[in-house]
């Protein structure tokens, strides 16, 4: 796929507008349709295209793996220490109230920061699987190609 | 009798793609099908769930100045996550599928039992 | 005109599974699935579930159809068909049986019909979710939560734990997914791929050192 100058274009084109939706989807969810679950898949198939049409060492350049399994611990984190941080403000586990005077203006907060757990969370597992499925296909595709170099 | 129709004609349905999704994983074959056939059954069931959620002239649960009846959020709130989930199990799945062609050079059902069976 | 479209769609989706069950090309079925979260997808749209809908068109229609597909290339795109005709008759007999018994069930004049306000999934914590998050008549400020999509607030407040408890789930399958494919490749290197493949090893190609550091740290390489 990497030589169809027409995908390369479209995909450079359509990338930035994934990832922008993907943000907008995460951070206006509270008013609208969305939330972390649905921004982070969307956030990943930015990524996942990329690697498609560039191919995956590229992509795997642009978001290395480190920072993918660092993604998924940490938004698994975020969100649980949200919930211990409202634990020290005196509430209980993920009494959002606690985060601020106004009880609504916590709520709002305390959502906001566990919608972005989920959603960092989400993207990076899904990203991670799609590269660690990718990365098999390739070896497999490439041991006939190396065997008859050699 | 129209009336009893297009009220249980959701749940029908939903028991029809149910059972075809259980056909799919009874009748041993493919793995890959197997797993296919599991993403149908649990689509069914989410369709079951936001069936049960809807109610006849509500609008979607997103407050709004004048509107005064929503759909049961409740039940959007499980699929929706059982749907991100979903995706997260078959992958695991199918990463079991390459792991068992890898080891066994087949992923058809049969093929694994009687190499099972004969060893 | 909702009526209508929700027929036609369902009974899309029925037609879409039978032809699943019935294809052997597993190319073939993986592209009708594909179509089949797009045709729940507009369910979900028509039962007002926009936020499942959003989430189902993304998931299952797109990611879902990657992960399947890259699958396929890695286990053969053709499933053979069966050998003893048993193996097609009990479960369709057996599932036949349990459809009848689902349907017969469903015709319980209890049954709350589509769309009934009344019925018992209605009654319970929903409401009073909506009194949440409802101005009160008369008083703009919101009460409680104060965030218009109430999928939203029930999801990370009132569910918090639950969804705590669904992204551990995924963290789990991620690393799963990554312990089982990510971290063999070395010793499927070593083991599996006999003779001309040491010829290639003194000189690994520029991708495998990096695929080398990615899998370093994994256990078992």
């Amino acid at each position: 796929m990497r030589n169809h100058l027409v995908l390369r274009v479209i995909a450079k084109l359509l990338i930035p507008f994934i990832l922008v939706f993907a943000l907008y989807v995460q951070f206006h969810g509270d008013y609208g349709p969305g939330g972390g679950f649905q921004a982070g898949v969307i956030f990943a198939v930015a990524f996942i295209l990329y690697a498609l049409i560039y191919g995956l060492e590229n992509a795997r350049r642009v978001m290395p793996p480190t920072w993918l399994r660092a993604g998924t611990a940490l938004g698994v984190l975020i969100y649980a220490g949200t919930g211990i941080a409202t634990m020290f403000l005196g509430g209980k586990f993920l009494d959002y109230s606690r985060l601020a005077h106004d009880a609504s203006h916590g709520q709002h907060y305390g959502i906001i920061a566990v919608e972005f757990g989920v959603g960092l969370t989400v993207a990076s597992v899904m990203v991670t699987i799609f590269f660690v499925f990718a990365g098999r296909q390739r070896l497999t595709d490439e041991d006939p190609d190396e065997e008859n170099g050699a | 009798m129209t009336d009893l129709i297009i009220g249980l004609y959701n749940y029908w349905i939903v028991i029809i793609l149910m059972m075809v999704g259980f056909y799919i994983v009874m009748s041993r074959q493919n793995l890959v099908k197997s797993l296919i056939g599991l993403n149908i059954f649990q689509t069914s069931v989410f369709i079951l769930y936001i069936t049960l959620g809807k109610v006849t002239g509500g609008t979607a649960p997103i407050l709004e100045k004048g509107i005064k009846l929503y759909s049961n959020p409740l039940p959007h709130v499980l699929i929706l996550t059982a749907i991100v989930v979903g995706v997260s199990t078959t992958a695991l799945g199918l990463a079991l599928v390459v792991r068992i062609k890898e080891a066994y050079g087949t992923i058809e059902e049969n093929e694994i039992n009687r190499m099972d069976n004969e060893s | 005109m909702e009526g209508i479209l929700n027929i036609i769609l369902l009974g899309g989706m029925a037609v879409t599974a039978i032809a699943i069950a019935k294809m052997r090309n597993l190319f073939v079925v993986t592209m009708l699935s594909g179509i089949y979260s797009l045709l729940s997808a507009g369910i979900f749209v028509l039962l007002d579930a926009v936020d499942v809908a959003f989430t189902e068109a993304a998931v299952g229609a797109g990611i879902t159809t990657v992960l399947f597909l890259s699958t396929l290339i890695l286990v053969g795109r053709e499933a053979k068909p069966r050998q003893f005709r048993m193996q097609a008759i009990l479960p369709f007999l057996l599932v036949l049986a349990v459809g009848a018994g689902l349907i017969f069930a469903s015709l319980d004049p209890n049954m709350p019909r589509f769309g009934d306000p009344n019925s018992p999934a209605n009654q319970r914590l929903a409401p009073e979710f909506l009194a949440d998050s409802v101005p009160q008549v008369g008083n703009e400020a919101p009460t409680r939560v104060g965030i218009p999509n109430i999928v939203t607030t029930t999801l990370a407040s009132y569910r918090g734990y639950d969804t705590l408890g669904e992204v551990v789930v995924i963290f789990t399958a991620g690393i799963a997914v990554l312990i089982l494919l990510g971290a063999a490749r070395r010793r499927r290197e070593d083991e599996e791929l006999e003779g001309p493949e040491t010829g290639a090893k003194p000189e690994p190609p520029k991708e495998d050192s990096r695929m080398a550091d990615a899998s370093k740290e994994a256990p078992g390489s």
